[in-house]
């Protein structure tokens, strides 16, 4: 196919956040009827580029072509009047209102007449053109009927709906398969190809390699923010998609000191909550580091909340030191000698608008007071001590926790736990957004505190950071364990090829 | 930790607790803005008047606010969970009527009291339960309390204020104790003790901290393994007792319960806290910073009767000095 008749042509696009070059000169094309798959592991660049070409981000640098003519898009409104149209995993509905209401948001057709002066909304020419898009999608859906009231999939369907509405000639599509059962994802992909026979283009944003090979047909490869492949479904193969996905050299240093792994500290198993975890189970070792593989939304943090009691669960059992515990809130997992490290430090992990110290003693508060009384100076003393111990740099223990930088929060909210001495810590994507210095501490830490004698889960979508420092790694797809791994064992390849679904041990 | 040596100890906390000098921490204490305010207040009326500062008028002024005070040290609790508790007007109505009822039935002062602090409880109890087991948004669960509460004062007593209560009762709120020829209220000795029983509850217990922390991010606190809804039940069984005892003694100060009364006092509770510097967004507030607040808007209200001012215009002076107290707070939170 030629330049020509490219609809969409994406030059050199560079995008940097603080910290990090999120996208570096990226190149990216579609042609009208074609889908595209754009692939990638977690923090690739795959959400950037799109957001970049919807208009939720601006680029730094490249150049956004459409049907041959250059535009600067601007923002999301302009993006959709250009064409462009995005179905988020998230969909942006109203839940209260009609599906044709939903359609036309913002667009909404105005009654003729009087009607007109009061900007009165036409409702059933509103509801009879959504009909038309919501047919041409081959959705059986009442345009009349409440967003709320339909099933995911319909919401999808309305969702594409809305993007015919605005005449679209692109649309991206963000893992629309994720939260769909099988049949619902037929039906998504007979939609597709009806979209396809329309000309539109389809880009296809997926973790899942088997559909890529069931609908797409040129396969995109992004990875650390560049392109590194592209190519047609029929010269690609799982093999030489995944090898493209992961092909890094490990450079990044690891404090990983080995550590004598001991007796069983907690058994898992069978947990389960319907939808999200399915039968999970696993054994964690004293002094063990057991690394969380999978991609984004493969159950890994949902594990780890069944664990701690954050959610309920419908079925399974935890021992720990070879008792079983019946834990059915995070108090009852704290009481039971576990710790948990939450993904998001600002919203989970600390009380931004209280002190360093407070933070610091908040679960162990009780080990301070008596008969209700907090004891200052032992509160205190130990505080300073954790903030002299993991290096925590605060001008003072009184500095609210919002003033820190990322890794010194981080270094906070590992010494909460630390001052409980917990017998297992799960810490979700432990290094996430800190700097490399303060990285190369936590991963210290880990090291000294598996030296200690505690059991580690270390949830990480960085493929460097579990390699270096699991010592196994379970990796995880769509809710199940799709492989324990040995640290001998384990290579970039192999676990994303199991976090991919490309192979399954339990099912083969 | 206990092999540590106090030397060290000392060593490690001053490093990291610098103790500056005390005037710098005083001026950046966030009571300092409206502590401030409450001095021009005084400053500008024992000017313009000869009635403010006396012994008398000042007295008047800290018993008037007493029971006010009270209560909004149970709401500043209630708000720095970052909920809100609208009934505290209308409890604090039930439970002087409820130890007025008893005692007009003969029954002792000390019983009726405690069933007017008891009343208290209860209902704040209620509030907690319908807030997290119930997981009604604290605004519509107390709303409902605030009704029902009102509604029970007018129903019990078909409208009629209880009248005659025991002189023993009447004391609690009108003695005055001599000392060194002044008459201190009680209302305002009281005041003063819960004041301080409050402020050391929120700042040095465990169940004080984990208050901070539920209103500062519930999220978090959880995750920490604390029972938050456990942390919001005490706090709203607390500002009921604590506006009970407010109600009581108001009662004894008017020697009648009316089933009007304290009628609309939620706003002033709520006023006094926000005033204080308490925020509603949760995780912040004093008690200091609740009893200045309390004080400024009793200050405006003998300002304005004393500098002639028509009655008729206070809302409307007490509804700006709240905009105004607050707009200058967040003006400070922002240079921070």
């Amino acid at each position: 196919m030629s330049e020509q008749d490219m609809i969409l042509r994406m030059e050199n696009i560079c995008k940097a956040f603080p910290g990090v070059q999120a996208l570096n000169h990226v190149d990216f094309e579609a042609a009208p009827g074609e889908v595209v798959a754009l692939v990638g592991e977690n923090g690739a660049g795959k959400s950037t580029l799109m957001k970049i070409l919807c208009g939720a981000y601006r680029k730094d640098t490249g150049r956004i072509f459409l049907h041959g003519r250059e535009v600067e898009i601007e923002n999301p409104y302009h993006a959709q009047k250009l064409g462009i149209a995005i179905i988020y995993q998230e969909f942006n509905l109203t839940p209260n209102q009609s599906a044709a209401a939903n359609i036309f948001i913002a667009r909404e057709p105005r009654q003729r007449g009087l009607g007109r002066f009061f900007n009165c909304v036409d409702r059933r020419r509103m509801e009879q053109e959504a009909q038309v898009h919501l047919n041409r999608v081959g959705a059986r859906v009442p345009a009349t009927a409440l967003i709320r009231n339909l099933s995911v999939a319909q919401q999808q369907m309305v969702e594409v709906a809305k993007a015919l509405a605005v005449d679209a000639r692109i649309i991206i599509m963000d893992e629309p398969t994720s939260a769909l059962g099988e049949d619902e994802v037929e039906t998504l992909f007979e939609i597709i190809s009806t979209l396809k026979k329309q000309g539109i283009a389809i880009i296809f944003i997926t973790h899942r390699l088997e559909e890529v090979f069931r609908i797409a047909d040129r396969v995109v490869v992004l990875r650390d923010g560049q392109r590194v492949g592209s190519m047609t479904i029929s010269e690609a193969t799982p093999e030489k998609v995944i090898h493209l996905m992961v092909g890094r050299e490990l450079t990044d240093m690891f404090h990983k000191e080995s550590a004598e792994i001991g007796e069983p500290l907690m058994r898992v198993q069978g947990l389960t909550r319907r939808g999200v975890v399915e039968d999970v189970s696993f054994t964690l070792r004293r002094g063990e580091i057991l690394g969380f593989a999978g991609l984004v939304g493969a159950g890994r943090t949902d594990t780890a909340r069944l664990i701690f009691g954050v959610d309920r669960k419908d079925a399974g059992e935890i021992w720990i030191e070879g008792k079983q515990v019946h834990i059915k809130s995070p108090v009852d997992a704290v009481e039971a000698g576990i710790g948990l490290v939450p993904e998001d430090r600002g919203l989970q992990g600390l009380v931004l608008k209280l002190p360093v110290q407070e933070n610091i003693v908040l679960p162990s508060l009780d080990k301070y007071a008596r008969g209700g009384w907090v004891d200052q100076r032992s509160l205190l003393h130990t505080a300073a001590s954790y903030v002299d111990k993991l290096n925590i740099r605060t001008p003072h223990l009184r500095q609210k926790a919002m003033f820190l930088s990322g890794g010194n929060q981080q270094k906070v909210v590992l010494a909460k736990w630390l001052a409980l001495n917990p017998k297992v810590l799960i810490m979700d994507e432990p290094t996430r957004g800190i700097d490399v210095g303060a990285k190369a501490e936590v991963h210290a830490l880990m090291s000294q505190l598996a030296r200690a004698g505690m059991g580690i889960i270390m949830i990480s979508s960085e493929m460097p950071e579990i390699l270096g420092m699991s010592d196994r790694i379970l990796v995880m797809h769509e809710g199940r364990v799709a492989a324990i791994l040995d640290r001998a064992e384990a290579t970039q390849e192999k676990i994303m090829a199991y976090a991919s679904g490309e192979i399954n041990k339990n099912s083969a | 930790m206990s092999s540590v040596k106090p030397a060290q100890t000392g060593g490690a906390v001053t490093m990291a607790q610098p103790r500056g000098i005390a005037w710098r921490n005083i001026i950046t204490r966030p009571e300092f803005g409206v502590f401030l305010i409450l001095i021009a207040m005084g400053f500008f009326l024992s000017l313009y008047t000869n009635t403010f500062l006396t012994s008398v008028n000042i007295f008047n002024i800290l018993r008037a606010f007493s029971w006010i005070a009270i209560s909004a040290f149970g709401e500043c609790m209630v708000i720095i969970t970052a909920g809100i508790d609208l009934s505290v007007g209308s409890v604090m109505g039930l439970a002087g009527l409820a130890s007025a009822m008893l005692m007009a039935r003969g029954i002792s002062v000390p019983v009726a009291v405690l069933a007017g602090l008891l009343t208290g409880l209860i209902v704040g109890f209620l509030n907690g339960l319908m807030i997290t087991k119930g997981r009604l948004p604290p605004f519509i669960a107390t709303l409902g309390t605030l009704l029902m509460a009102r509604g029970l004062c007018y129903g019990l007593t078909g409208g009629w204020p209880v009248r005659s209560l025991p002189q023993a009762f009447r004391n609690l709120g009108q003695y005055d104790i001599p000392v060194a020829g002044l008459g201190i209220p009680l209302p305002l000795i009281f005041m003063l003790i819960f004041a301080i029983l409050t402020s050391f509850f929120l700042t040095r217990t465990v169940w004080g901290y984990r208050i901070y922390a539920v209103g500062g991010n519930e999220t978090a606190t959880a995750l920490s393994g604390i029972n938050t809804n456990r942390v919001k039940l005490m706090v709203y069984s607390l500002c009921g007792l604590l506006t009970g005892i407010g109600g009581v003694l108001m009662t004894a100060r008017l020697g009648v319960a009316a089933p009007t009364a304290a009628q609309g006092y939620e706003l002033d509770v709520i006023a006094a806290a926000v005033v204080g510097g308490t925020s509603l967004t949760g995780g912040e507030g004093t008690i200091l910073g609740v009893l200045i607040g309390a004080a400024i808007m009793q200050v405006l209200r003998n300002g304005l009767v004393l500098t002639g001012v028509s009655a008729y215009w206070l809302q409307a002076v007490q509804g700006l000095v709240i905009v105004v107290a607050i707009m200058l707070d967040q003006l400070r939170k922002r240079r921070q």
